[in-house]
């Protein structure tokens, strides 16, 4: 999230629209239900009418998949009702820049792209800049080839009906959204939006959300509260997991992952630190070297030196272009190309598309160990019915695993609030922390590589493991020292010192020379030099008034809870909201919020500094040339879907998604056998795969068995009722599951045809309850986002009849 | 006699989390109780011995064409002048008690001895169930252990959006004659259901049948 959950309260117009905050964030819910005591309204954009549509005051349906579309036409009305913050897009956003001409679109593709690959030679997709090497700019806008007419010219083609016959949302329902959403383009109103897995789920998932973040930039609801992007994460502490890397993309901190390409930290530094010739522009990320080389530290200690590149090479590296993700991965597995695989705390057999091609998979693996607190459908694979458990070759190691409850550390919520939390019962039996299942493994792997060498020893033998007490057990509070970061020796920066072994008290302390450590940089300043654990704060002032409470918890980065706040006061640092200001410049100095950076106002041409440091112009990117399908997010159908030919252009689906080829990855586009329309989800009652909660009595009493969603058009057209069994198939596979005939969802007409669309959830399992049935992953497709690789579970194709 | 506690149920508050129906079941030690899915979110189907709370789903068509789904968080109504004591009171004397203090009603072990159609057909709100095993009858007690210690109903306390609200009786009535006027602006139907005669006041925005048979006595 930009901002944070608490935040959401300060909102004028709430969009929920890929998510569904009621059922699946529930107590995030009690933040938006503040807002709307407050006169907020609350929009719900969803093929299905949930519980959070229950609550909103205006809903809209739209057919999945389809919500670039959908907010393409949002754009489009932007501009054509001077709906937009002008001055904010003129200083803040790159809607002046001149655009190169070596950029163009054409029928839904852009200049680039190469057939053969599926790929786009992004070179051409850039910003023209003047003989300073500054960018070239039209202040006034109406240079036809700056972004902003660049960008009026791409969503022309958005217009009213073109988009209702692609999303089949009504064209008054589109009106009356556009009208509602677009009024926070004002100085004194905030608009923000709530997502979920609805919109990254999708071969489009990105785009999505960049969509929107054009909207945000357009309408100046960026770095104020009550503004912002917000995605609501499901699961506790997944921002922490992703913040640590749990990732093949990213090290620790959303550094970049070094690649076969860049064999010397030089290569990679210089290939990974951006430069800028503006002169207001901080460019944070000069600063790379400073992260990367304190991580190095945190890994190889004393063994990383300036004369071995502070042990880059020690650093596993992804070959250029090699795609390390999950489903890639069980592709290869599935190949029988993978032999061991460690798996914590998932339950991929009920989560990942495709399901049986993952089940099959773990059958061609020689080995499994799976660390969890309860067994689920992945490691008792290998009883799957229908096949015998004697004819699987697979050993399987189940490693009992303490619950959140059972274990001290820290939590990061979607907000990026860190809180620190204490052990409140011990893991009962054998069950260990993560953490200590980790220390032990490593130290076991260390003594291995001694005794036995190897290969390669160097990058285990050589690792520093800094996250035991002196007993050589886990300790999590000297593991998020290690995180914080540390002096390696005495250092002054500016007008303070520091000594050997304190805390690095914020990455603005970080050095490129060794002499600090710091495993995750945006986590520096968790801890004070002498140590004291912010994160363990618990003090309820608000200064503000706006929520957020300074001294409760610390957010990364820098106990700043709204990023981009430069963006919410004017040249002069005077807040655009006076009545929400999260900033002011007062006598000198920045009041408020902690600002993104200390230098003052705009205004000060010297010393100021423009609001969105993260980029090397200093300015959001309307024409944002770094994803992968194009600067400008445009309508694609899913891989699966009911259209034969896509409303919009020539280009029927995303250009740059990766097609899987196996036997098992059938697909039916426009196929009559499978006509309808589907998407999956989790409900409020059961949590994920349905591994945790279904053991729990209470739960599986409120939602028992896996169920269909449908209209009642649809049921009575397949001659079904409401609480039949019925069978649901794909190409891929089918279940049976319960249906649940209902008023909430609605036939679609689509480009003049009525297609109807279902929902499935993944909530469960073969293994427990016996009845419950089991995931909707087994019709799901192996397809993923172009940019992500994050599946496109929220659309396919299916067909549904009486059991 | 002070005037006793109430609950304010806002219905255009929920959020149908359920929370409410699982923390009634883990502070009464309640069990899990063997359900289908026969086509609903609703479930358990009603309210029993074993579940003394449920949220009810009701769905349908609004006149402007767009889908309603209203949610009713069920419980006793904890009247003010009790028909199911009064029915058990006409056959065992010990069998349910108004509290004094708070105005819980409660069943007691002996209400085993009164004729259980009886009960629940005296009561306009369908609350009362049996045990099958030892005849008793079951429902809500407000928590009576919970709110005699300085701690909210589980109910109330779990609430995310506070659609449920636990306080003096007085300042209850107060709250929701104050929430009525304020929806009234966006809903005309807004309503309190018997709010004179029960201390678990419901509030519905449009017509209570909608949201449930026996929602409004």
């Amino acid at each position: 999230m930009t901002n944070h959950y608490i935040d959401m309260k300060n909102s004028d117009v709430i969009l929920i629209m890929g998510g569904n905050t009621a059922e699946n964030h529930p107590i995030a819910f009690k933040w938006i239900m503040r807002a709307k005591d407050k006169g907020a309204k609350i929009i719900h954009v969803d093929p299905r009418f949930t519980r959070t549509s229950a609550q909103a005051d205006f809903y809209a349906p739209l057919r999945s998949g389809t919500d670039i579309a959908f907010l393409g036409g949002m754009i489009k009305y932007i501009i054509d009702n001077n709906k937009w913050f002008d001055e904010y897009v003129k200083n803040y956003t790159n809607a002046p820049f001149i655009v190169d001409e070596s950029y163009s679109f054409n029928d839904g593709l852009f200049s680039g792209y190469d057939a053969a690959t599926r790929k786009y030679d992004r070179s051409g997709w850039k910003i023209k800049l003047d003989a300073s090497g500054r960018p070239e700019r039209d202040l006034t806008l109406q240079n036809p080839r700056c972004v902003f007419q660049m960008l009026k010219a791409h969503y022309s083609r958005y217009d009213l009906e073109k988009v209702s016959s692609i999303t089949g949302t009504p064209i008054e329902d589109l009106k009356t959204v556009y009208e509602m959403y677009s009024s926070t383009g004002t100085k004194d109103r905030a608009g923000t939006e709530c997502y979920a897995l609805g919109w990254t789920q999708h071969t489009v998932g990105s785009q999505n959300i960049r969509t929107m973040a054009i909207i945000q930039l357009l309408l100046g609801n960026m770095g104020i509260a009550g503004g912002g992007i917000n995605a609501l994460r499901g699961e506790p502490n997944v921002q922490g997991s992703t913040d640590m890397a749990i990732l093949s993309h990213i090290l620790p901190g959303y550094l970049k992952i070094p690649v076969a390409s860049l064999p010397t930290l030089d290569d990679y530094l210089k290939k990974n630190t951006p430069t800028t010739k503006e002169p207001q522009s901080e460019n944070w990320y000069k600063n790379t070297p400073k992260y990367m080389v304190s991580l190095l530290k945190s890994w190889y200690g004393d063994k990383a030196t300036k004369e071995n590149d502070f042990a880059y090479s020690w650093v596993p590296k992804l070959d250029d272009g090699q795609d390390a993700t999950i489903m890639s991965a069980f592709d290869k597995m599935y190949e029988g190309k993978i032999k061991g695989f460690m798996c914590v705390g998932q339950n991929p057999s009920i989560s990942l598309p495709n399901a049986q091609k993952i089940r099959d998979a773990f059958a061609k693996l020689d080995w499994m160990v799976h660390i969890n607190i309860f067994d689920n459908e992945t490691p008792s694979f290998w009883m799957q019915p229908g096949v015998d458990p004697k004819k699987t070759k697979t050993e399987v190691f189940l490693l009992p695993a303490a619950a959140s409850m059972e274990k001290e550390g820290s939590m990061s919520n979607s907000g990026r609030w860190v809180q620190w939390k204490y052990l409140g019962e011990k893991p009962p039996g054998d069950a260990l922390s993560m953490g200590e299942i980790l220390v032990r493994l490593m130290g076991k792997l260390k003594d291995l590589y001694k005794k036995e060498k190897g290969a390669f020893p160097d990058p285990i033998v050589n690792l520093q493991w800094n996250c035991t007490d002196a007993k050589g057990a886990y300790d999590p509070l000297t593991a998020a020292k290690s995180v914080n970061g540390r002096f390696l020796e005495d250092v002054t920066v500016g007008d303070k010192t520091f000594k050997k072994g304190e805390c690095v008290p914020g990455f603005g302390f970080l050095q490129p020379d060794g002499k600090t450590s710091c495993g995750i940089w945006i986590y520096s300043g968790s801890f004070t030099a002498d140590g004291k654990n912010l994160m363990a704060r618990r003090e309820k002032t608000d200064p503000t008034g706006l929520g957020i409470f300074p001294e409760w918890g610390w957010a990364w980065p820098v106990n700043r809870r709204i990023i981009y706040n430069r963006a919410s006061v004017d040249e002069n640092g005077n807040p655009y909201n006076p009545d929400r200001a999260v900033l002011k410049w007062v006598d000198g100095k920045w009041v408020g919020d902690v600002p993104d950076g200390p230098w003052p106002p705009l205004a000060d041409k010297e010393k100021g500094r423009l609001p969105f440091i993260m980029k090397p112009d200093g300015v959001a990117s309307l024409f944002g040339p770094g994803m992968v399908e194009g600067p400008f997010p445009e309508h694609y159908e899913p891989l699966e879907g009911p259209l034969s030919k896509n409303l919009m252009s020539g280009q029927l689906i995303n250009p740059a998604i990766r097609i899987y080829t196996k036997d098992c990855d059938k697909i039916a586009r426009n196929d009559p056998k499978f006509p309808f329309v589907c998407t999956s989800y989790s409900c409020t009652e059961h949590w994920c795969t349905g591994s945790e909660t279904r053991w729990q009595s209470w739960l599986t009493e409120a939602m028992p068995q896996s169920y269909i969603e449908m209209s009642k058009e649809l049921a009575e057209l397949r001659g079904i009722k409401n609480g039949d069994k019925v069978k649901v198939e794909s190409p891929r596979g089918k279940i049976d599951c319960v249906a649940m005939v209902t008023t909430r969802f609605r036939p679609f007409k689509i480009g003049g045809q009525t297609i109807h669309q279902v929902g499935v959830t993944y909530n469960y399992g073969w293994l427990f309850p016996k009845d419950c049935g089991d995931t909707g992953n087994l019709l799901t497709p192996t397809v993923g986002d172009a940019n992500t690789q994050t599946p496109e579970y929220k659309a396919f194709m299916v067909n549904v009849t009486k059991v | 006699m002070a005037s006793g506690k109430s609950i304010m149920v806002d219905t255009s508050r929920c959020t149908a989390c359920r929370g409410c129906q699982i923390a009634c079941k883990q502070w009464n030690v309640l069990p899990g109780t063997k359900t289908k899915q026969t086509g609903t979110y609703q479930n358990p189907p009603d309210v029993s011995a074993e579940t003394w709370k449920i949220v009810r789903f009701s769905e349908g068509v609004k006149e402007d064409g767009k889908p309603y789904w209203y949610f009713f968080s069920e419980q006793c109504r904890h009247c003010l002048e009790p028909p199911c004591v009064d029915a058990i009171k006409g056959y065992v004397d010990d069998g349910a008690v108004k509290d004094e203090k708070t105005g819980a009603v409660l069943f007691k072990p002996k209400s085993k001895e009164a004729p259980f159609e009886e009960v629940r057909t005296a009561c306009p709100y369908n609350i009362p169930r049996q045990d099958a095993k030892t005849k008793s009858l079951a429902k809500c007690t407000m928590c009576l252990d919970r709110i005699t210690n300085n701690m909210l109903p589980a109910c109330v306390q779990t609430c995310p959006t506070n659609a449920l609200v636990f306080g003096d009786r007085d300042a209850i009535v107060d709250m929701v004659k104050k929430r009525v006027e304020e929806l009234k602006k966006t809903y005309p139907k807004a309503k309190a259901l018997n709010p004179d005669e029960v201390r678990v006041i419901y509030i519905v925005t449009d017509d209570p049948k909608k949201y449930h048979e026996f929602a409004v006595a």
